[in-house]
């Protein structure tokens, strides 16, 4: 074995040899699974140090100082964080948010499985209605958010003509501090339907279908199915569909920046705005780090402690 | 003949169930597809109206007849060709970066053992689980040193360093095709970056297209990005642009639903060209993201 081994290095450095030693070296780097491995991800190791890991290092270190990107930052310790808790505009963020993705993601859940649910089944023009159901993941959130801005208008607004029409008189949607938020969650659990309805129905589909024939052989009603087949079986769709749903609700701003700017009374100033505030408007460095990492531990934690909990109600095939 | 006779007979119970079960799935999808459109078409319609008519009791459902007009001064009286020159080029520049970057990495992450691969592959993973809004204030403070602020380059450049969906998305795609060819080309002399680009590249233009689609409509519907780097009007992406419209033009409903609308057509138009391909993107990155 040793002896082949040692003839193959042989030829081969005599192929080098023949071309000089610098083109020996490459030849043997070029061939080396860790060098190409490593130029292949080159980019990429310069990007998660760059663009991720060194910001998520630096801005845990500026979220213990004061700056305000033009001087040198001033180490303050855990100031911005004490400043923090006493800020009542923080807490109120804080709630607007929590407010924003109880509405936004349970509501979003159950409407878009319901839909699902119904178009379970062998139907025409599917393609048709999909494309349709989709329109408002493509389109930006800022022309989505003009768009109803124009829809809720208090006076002029098509939706309040509507309700007058059935008799109901419509609030001053966006203008008023109890109706902004609410308007926000209406607005984004429309926008997100079509995504969740088809992420839904593509989990549907994956359920095989002698489990159902089983259980009818069995006796089981349309209830004890969906309850004991449907509901365990698409878990694992819900459980994403829940995870990707909070993080992406606690990030919610496009629709409170071009809304409403966080008014009125800061019923809409979501987590995310607040920190762009501060970062961009007033131009605390420090602070503003210090607020982002609040809401970085705010997900983690919450995402730790679902796939925590996962065993007990998600169930993977 | 047949078919006469089948007529008579009664349907069964469970043709009826299937008949209603149907028809409720019809109507359920017909409401939602009403309530979608609607606010669509309600912008569409509001945009070809003059300024009383926007106003109108009741409102004026179908705008008659259509004032064109609005349109054509977006372009011509505002620099709205610029706004989307300037999301255009950002946009593909950006898919570009995605593009590239991720399939160089996915490659590596799929098809080469170098050392340290697993525990790299999970840092790339790692980092999607890390919001922008904590990164975006060092990276702000590197790019206002570099000179980069209101200039086009941190809305693309940062594509070209990998993205860590795109490298999951594309490394799960990389890896269904068959290790075979791999060995095969090898065996003919291929070095690695051969492989990547003469076999797994080609093959793998389902996934690549997904990608593409994914990126740009991100990249087009960005506004954080925007809001933050750029002053100049000149620089301007849409959504930036639409923004900063709706403090100048507040009561102008015409001219915004205007400028929406051209901001929403092509990416509208992407999106039904290729529209298997995002879908099936949406539906794997759902699923298995």
């Amino acid at each position: 074995m040793s002896t082949v081994k040692s003839t193959m290095k042989v030829a081969g450095s005599t192929w080098a040899a023949q071309s000089g030693p610098l083109s020996a070296w490459w030849f043997r780097l070029s061939n080396n699974e860790h060098f190409v491995g490593y130029i292949f991800i080159a980019p990429l190791l310069v990007g998660l140090l760059v663009f991720t890991y060194g910001p998520v290092l630096a801005a845990f270190g500026l979220s213990f100082t004061k700056g305000d990107y033009i001087s040198t930052p001033k180490w303050i310790g855990l100031d911005n964080y004490r400043a923090l808790l006493q800020d009542e505009l923080f807490w109120k963020s804080l709630w607007n948010t929590v407010y924003y993705v109880v509405g936004v993601v349970p509501l979003g859940i159950v409407l878009s499985l319901l839909l699902a649910l119904a178009m379970n089944q062998k139907l025409r023009g599917i393609v048709f209605y999909r494309s349709i159901f989709f329109l408002p993941t493509i389109t930006s959130s800022v022309a989505i958010s003009l768009m109803w801005l124009w829809i809720y208008n208090p006076e002029f607004g098509v939706l309040n003509f509507l309700l007058r029409l059935v008799g109901v008189k419509g609030p001053a949607w966006l203008s008023t501090p109890e109706w902004a938020m609410p308007a926000v969650i209406i607005m984004a659990v429309w926008r997100g339907l079509g995504y969740n309805m088809l992420i839904f129905l593509a989990g549907l589909q994956g359920i095989p279908e002698v489990y159902y024939e089983a259980a009818e052989i069995d006796g089981a009603g349309g209830w004890a199915k969906f309850r004991y087949i449907t509901v365990p079986l698409l878990s694992p769709t819900t459980f994403m569909l829940l995870i990707l749903g909070l993080i992406g609700a606690f990030q919610v701003f496009e629709y409170t920046y071009v809304m409403t700017g966080g008014g009125p009374l800061y019923s809409t100033l979501t987590m995310v705005l607040y920190v762009y505030t501060n970062a961009f408007r007033f131009f605390e460095m420090g602070y503003a780090s210090a607020l982002a990492y609040v809401l970085f531990f705010i997900l983690l934690g919450l995402t730790l402690v679902q796939f925590k909990y996962q065993d007990r109600w998600v169930h993977y095939e | 003949m047949v078919d006469a006779k089948r007529e008579w007979t009664l349907p069964s119970a469970r043709q009826v169930g299937g008949f209603l079960a149907k028809a409720w799935a019809y109507f359920l999808m017909t409401l939602t597809a009403v309530t979608m459109i609607f606010p669509f078409y309600w912008m569409v319609a509001t945009s070809l109206k003059s300024e009383a008519r926007v106003f109108a009791f009741p409102p004026e459902w179908i705008p008659n007849p259509p004032l064109w007009s609005n349109y054509l001064y977006m372009f011509t009286e505002l620099p709205f060709g610029q706004y989307v020159f300037n999301s255009v080029k950002v946009s593909l520049l950006w898919t570009v970066g995605v593009v590239l970057s991720s399939s160089l990495a996915a490659y590596a992450f799929a098809r080469v053992k170098f050392w340290g691969r697993n525990v790299l592959f999970l840092v790339t993973l790692a980092a999607l689980m890390i919001p922008g809004q904590v990164t975006m204030i060092p990276l702000y403070v590197v790019m206002s040193r570099i000179g980069w602020v209101n200039t086009h380059y941190p809305l693309f450049v940062p594509a070209f360093f990998g993205s860590a969906f795109g490298i999951f998305l594309m490394r799960q795609y990389f890896l269904t095709i068959p290790q075979e060819l791999n060995d095969a080309a090898k065996i003919d002399g291929c070095s690695h970056f051969g492989i990547y680009l003469r076999i797994m590249m080609p093959l793998s233009k389902p996934v690549i297209a997904t990608l593409a689609l994914l990126s740009f409509m991100g990249s087009w519907n960005d506004l954080l990005g925007p809001v933050i780097y750029l002053y100049d009007q000149n620089l301007f992406t849409l959504p930036l642009a639409l923004t900063r419209f709706r403090g100048m033009y507040y009561t102008q409903w015409a001219y915004m639903m205007a400028g929406a609308t051209v901001s929403l057509l092509p990416i509208l138009a992407i999106f039904l060209l290729t529209q298997q391909y995002f879908v099936r993107g949406v539906v794997l990155s759902g699923l298995k993201g």
